[in-house]
């Protein structure tokens, strides 16, 4: 196997927060590389610091020191717009609540990121019939998220995230609104996807799901990178 | 996002919560009709005005007289006034060269004189007036029994009501009549050879006749300037009037000017021009011929002055419930960015810049705008033709003739519109860059 070069690199990266007088350090000294292709479940309770550094990553978010390089781009020394476009570029996101918009059909919930890609109106409508068949569901394309299961709505996000044809997956607890079968599923999904070449990075606390799954576990604690190895 | 996909998704947003939006847009829409309605009346009030005045022909018109004319403005009396070279007779020569000047329309002189009427039988002593053809445009005419002269050199009259009911009670069975017209005609004084005489310093008054058709009967006779004794009451056409050359009361003064050449002279000419705004320059330019020139254009620019005043005044009452109006979009569009909040994250997450979000909620306030616009300024002119309705059935029960005091020219509809949909994006200043600020981390977290 050809070694390719990394898709995410963070080099000791700190996100503080001030809170009236103490200073919360949410994300503290964290250096970490992601290889391209690497499916890597990032673990730990509650407070622990991965959503944070998952936003980092994602370039919703800047961090108050360290740098973090995704996919040759340093986000740090990002203006606001190249980070916008960053987002929508380069990676994709899927929420633990979906956070699909429940007055748009699946369709249009995944043509959003398009709409804002400045896609052409003409290529659009096969762009995301192939992204829904992705996730099997192009015969719900005219549904509402109402309608749908949780898992299907899960499904939808991760076809919106994919419709850009981003080089990374981020997801924030995927499979927490979902009952373990589906949650299972979601995960063989993006197992699937990550075939493809896609480099995804997994926030979780389910340490079983994480271990079939992912190639690799980066755990935390404290804001604090406690461990980092493969999964298997 | 192209501009398109925005307008898509603020006509989206906007449908989500119709009620509030549409209450929003009403709310703006009430702001542009009370600002439409009150500058449709300020602006028909002013045409009402205007166009009275400018029909009366006293704002387009220069009354030239000879600059030795005692009745000229303001010179004094004749003895102290030295001699002017380049003073000169108004003639018939005079009346050619000013007719030929740019931007005049019309010269007229004024035509007055005292006749004994016969009709049925019976004399009447009046004052017949020659009535140029413009004088058909000046409004007078409006609502009249009969019809104006049929020509400029039709042997027809028109009568003033008082004058036809001196004739004949009911004024109408007059119409088709004929009357006939006993005048005296101005002649030049002759020597017994029958040479005219070549520095008469008179002339002879010889009686005589003329047939009339009346054709119509006015409530007055139509301002005609200055310089009249009193409302003509028989009313001919002025090119008749004119090849009468009936002896008038001016021509008394004009065997002691020494000036009574066989030649037609006036006393004094009506000139006037294509616009108002041209008086002035004419009036410079007849001076400069050497004639005395007045015009009433200081009443009509003060008059201007006036109902810009006035417009400002009204612009600002009814832009008090449009900036009320804007508290409303302001109120409304917060009030979205606290209930779209996650949704905002989630734009910005999928890589949403914040610009993309500035202009959305733009698009929001700005389609508030032009609807609330459209509508208003629609309801503005509903507001305004009804208080014209009113108006003209107050006006009719006091048997007035009616009026149209409200107008929506194309500039104030645009306005209108434009005005809504302008201070609808500064409402929406705001909220819009509160919205583009907002933190997708905390935006996303929020529930």
């Amino acid at each position: 196997m050809t070694e390719l070069p990394p898709a995410i690199r963070l080099e000791s990266v700190s996100r503080q927060y001030t809170m009236g007088e103490s200073v919360i350090r949410a994300v503290n000294d964290v250096s970490l590389t992601v290889p391209s292709g690497e499916f890597l479940a990032l673990l730990g309770s509650s407070g622990s610091g991965k959503s944070t550094l998952l936003n980092l990553i994602a370039g919703l978010d800047r961090p108050s020191s360290g740098a973090v390089v995704a996919n040759g781009q340093d986000l740090s020394k990002m203006s606001s717009l190249e980070l916008a476009r960053y987002r929508r570029q380069t990676v994709g996101m899927v929420f633990q609540s979906f956070n699909l918009l429940p007055r748009m059909t699946l369709e249009e919930n995944v043509e959003l990121p398009l709409r804002l890609a400045e896609v052409d109106r003409s290529e659009r409508a096969a762009r995301v019939r192939e992204a829904l068949q992705r996730v099997g569901l192009e015969k719900r394309i005219g549904h509402r998220p109402s309608e749908l299961s949780g898992g299907e709505q899960q499904r939808t996000a991760i076809a919106r995230a994919l419709v850009n044809r981003p080089k990374i997956l981020l997801a924030d607890e995927p499979t927490g609104n979902l009952d373990s079968a589906t949650g299972e599923a979601i995960l063989t999904l993006l197992r699937e996807i990550q075939k493809t070449g896609m480099t995804i990075v997994m926030v979780t606390h389910e340490r079983t799901l994480a271990e079939r799954f992912a190639d690799r576990l980066a755990v935390m604690g404290d804001g604090k990178l406690l461990s980092n190895g493969a999964a298997r | 996002m192209k501009l398109r996909d925005l307008s898509d998704l603020a006509f989206r947003n906007l449908r989500e919560a119709v009620l509030r939006n549409s209450l929003t847009t009403l709310g703006v829409a009430v702001g542009v009709a009370s600002l439409v309605a009150m500058l449709s009346l300020g602006v028909g009030l002013q045409q009402l005005a205007t166009s009275r005045l400018a029909k009366s022909g006293l704002f387009d018109s220069i009354f030239v007289t000879p600059k030795t004319n005692l009745r000229g403005p303001g010179s004094g009396p004749p003895a102290t006034r030295a001699p002017d070279a380049k003073a000169r007779l108004l003639d018939a020569d005079a009346r050619a060269e000013i007719s030929r000047m740019p931007n005049v329309v019309e010269v007229y002189p004024q035509i007055r004189f005292f006749t004994e009427v016969r009709y049925d039988g019976k004399p009447y002593a009046t004052m017949v007036a020659g009535m140029p053809e413009s004088s058909k445009a000046s409004g007078a005419f409006d609502g009249m029994q009969g019809s104006f002269f049929s020509s400029t050199n039709a042997d027809e009259a028109i009568l003033q009501v008082e004058f036809a009911k001196e004739l004949n009670t009911q004024t109408s069975s007059l119409i088709g009549k004929d009357l006939v017209l006993r005048y005296a005609e101005r002649q030049s004084l002759t020597t017994q050879t029958g040479d005219v005489v070549a520095n008469p310093g008179g002339f002879s008054v010889v009686p005589k006749e003329k047939r009339f058709r009346i054709i119509g009967v006015v409530e007055t006779e139509p301002a005609s300037g200055f310089g009249g004794f009193g409302s003509g009451r028989l009313l001919i056409p002025l090119p008749i009037a004119e090849t009468l050359r009936a002896a008038q009361v001016n021509d008394l003064r004009d065997i002691l000017r020494d000036s009574s050449s066989d030649k037609a002279t006036y006393s004094s000419l009506t000139v006037r021009v294509k616009s108002p705004s041209l008086v002035e320059a004419t009036e410079k330019k007849l001076k400069d011929l050497g004639f005395s020139a007045f015009s009433l254009l200081d009443a009509s620019k003060s008059l201007r002055i006036f109902f810009s005043v006035f417009d400002l005044l009204l612009g600002i009452f009814g832009s008090l419930a449009l900036a009320v109006a804007t508290l409303g979009i302001i109120n409304t569009l917060v009030m979205a960015i606290l209930e779209r909040r996650r949704e905002i994250g989630v734009l910005k997450a999928l890589g949403a810049a914040d610009r993309d979000v500035k202009q959305l909620f733009f698009v929001e306030a700005g389609v508030m705008g032009l609807f609330g616009g459209i509508f208003g300024t629609l309801l503005g002119w509903l507001i305004g033709r009804s208080l014209t309705l009113g108006t003209n059935i107050y006006l009719h029960r006091q048997n007035l003739p009616g009026v149209d005091i409200s107008s929506v020219p194309w500039w104030l509809i645009a306005g209108g519109i434009g005005f809504a949909v302008l201070v609808s994006l500064v409402a929406g200043l705001y909220p819009a860059s509160r919205a583009a600020r907002l933190d997708p981390v905390q935006a996303l977290r929020y529930e």
